[in-house]
């Protein structure tokens, strides 16, 4: 049994073809993925994220709880803005990449990965016993739309008096949006300008349609989650179950940055995560970008340039709907992640050769 | 979904055209629907001969895979150079400029054994 987006009707109204993604029933594309792709490049696509999960921490030892649980340094965030952690375990091994919003002093917004809600949900609760700080799984209390793109700020400004101009990236504001009361974030997933609006799944259907309405003369489309993949894909944005997993530590990944080891404290992961920082890893997140219409996909053994050697694996890939070449992520042999690094991809049984390339494949 | 009458199904969502001595194959309106955009698609060279079940090509969407299953013994005469250009066409028109291509039947009457469109509607609505 899978779960309905709060906005089911919404988008069975709208022919949306569905996918289950971690238990949730969600919208994969409505009409032409690549169509819904262009349009958020290009002008603006509406998403439903609904699946995502936000917990929250609150209490005066907020702060304190999340700089021990997770990698980054929760506390040094202002309210009023966001930022981008992981939750390690014990051996620096990735249970979640999570976006962090500090709505207050005391109080914190934690959006994990739907597949990943409840071992965030567990871990936060159980590393934040020694503080004063509750942990709420209050997922079920939110729906979160997203519109992203370059159109996105104008059809915002046709249904919200909210100051805008002053919510910078990876910043929310309490805002009232077609009359709905929610939290306007400035984020996303797709390498555009855009926001994520979290309101409650009652006034999802209304706020959804006022975005529609609103986004209409913009050029917005509704974006199903098979766009969302190619277009955070284009960004080089990692994603959970494919870039990133218990079997490895962000410094793989390419992410070690985001683990703060100056901030006091001990945090969960420290020890593992300081060892693995001093050390080379073996295997290397990289980007790689090939010629022709095929795609590598997820799973696909990559090869040496002589396309004997098994040199690594690949994690995302696609046909680029913005660049109209092949793009994948990748773990290889560090000794070979150098750009411009000849590879090759066993694309079932044919060899496609590709070229290590830098990340993110698109920029706006 | 449009499911032509004058037209023959397989099972694995192809199309069969035997109004001509050639027949002519592609993929439904219901599978190209399953798959989304088609983005690559490869095709055999002519000459190649094929066993019924025998996997001659491919059709890439954004995500997924499809390998293509020979309905019929026989031998490709002709792929369709169009669609390899645009595999868009697959969308757009599956039982018109987006067939695949024309295989010459080993023994015609192989084709009068695949679905007719009353079975294959029934196969999609499951």
């Amino acid at each position: 049994m899978t779960i309905p987006s709060p906005l089911d009707e919404v988008h069975r109204e709208l022919g949306a073809a569905f996918t289950d993604f971690a238990g949730w029933s969600m919208p994969v594309r409505y009409g032409s993925e690549l169509a819904e792709h262009r349009a958020v490049r290009e002008a603006a696509g509406l998403f439903d994220l609904s699946h995502m999960g936000e917990i929250e921490v609150t209490g005066p030892g907020a702060a304190a709880a999340l700089n021990y649980a997770l990698v980054g340094n929760l506390a040094s965030v202002k309210v009023g803005r966001a930022r981008y952690s992981m939750l390690c375990a014990e051996d620096g091994g990735v249970l979640d990449d999570l976006v962090t919003y500090r709505l207050a002093d005391e109080r914190f917004l934690v959006v994990a990965n739907a597949a990943n809600v409840d071992v965030v949900a567990r871990a936060l609760a159980g590393r934040a016993e020694k503080f004063d700080a509750q942990v709420t799984d209050r997922s079920r209390e939110f729906a979160l739309i997203a519109v992203q793109g370059p159109n996105s700020a104008d059809i915002l400004r046709a249904v919200s008096d909210a100051d805008l101009g002053g919510l910078k990236y990876y910043a929310s504001m309490e805002a009232t949006v077609a009359g709905i009361d929610l939290l306007l974030a400035r984020t996303g997933y797709t390498g555009e300008d855009g926001f994520e609006l979290y309101c409650s799944p009652e006034q999802a259907p209304a706020l959804w349609r006022a975005l529609t309405e609103a986004g209409e003369p913009h050029g917005l489309l509704p974006a199903g989650l098979a766009s969302r993949d190619t277009l955070r894909l284009e960004a080089g944005m990692p994603l959970y179950g494919h870039e990133l997993s218990s079997g490895m530590t962000p410094f793989e990944a390419g992410l070690g940055r985001v683990v703060k080891f100056e901030k006091e404290g001990d945090f969960v992961g420290r020890k593992a995560l300081q060892a693995r920082s001093e050390q080379s890893p073996e295997r290397v997140l990289v980007a790689l970008a090939g010629e022709g219409r095929r795609a590598p996909r997820a799973g696909y053994a990559v090869l040496g340039p002589d396309g004997e050697r098994n040199v690594g694996e690949i994690t995302s890939g696609a046909l680029s709907p913005t660049l109209g070449y092949p793009i994948a992520m990748a773990y290889i042999s560090a000794g070979l992640s150098e750009t411009g690094t000849a590879l090759t991809v066993d694309v079932r049984g044919k060899s496609l050769p590709v070229t290590v390339t830098a990340l993110p494949f698109y920029q706006r | 979904m449009d499911v032509p009458a004058e037209l023959r199904y397989t099972e694995e969502h192809e199309w069969v055209d035997a109004r001509s001595e050639a027949v002519r194959v592609g993929i439904t309106e219901y599978a190209q629907d399953q798959l989304g955009d088609v983005v690559f698609v490869d095709l055999p060279e002519p000459g190649t001969s094929l066993t019924a079940g025998d996997v001659f090509g491919e059709v890439e969407s954004t995500k997924s895979v499809s390998e293509l299953f020979a309905p019929i013994d026989g031998e490709i005469i002709v792929s369709n150079a169009a669609v390899a250009d645009a595999p868009e066409l697959i969308n757009s028109d599956p039982y018109g400029e987006g067939w695949l291509v024309e295989i010459m039947p080993a023994e015609p009457a192989d084709v009068g054994a695949l679905l007719d469109a009353d079975a294959y509607q029934k196969l999609i609505e499951g």
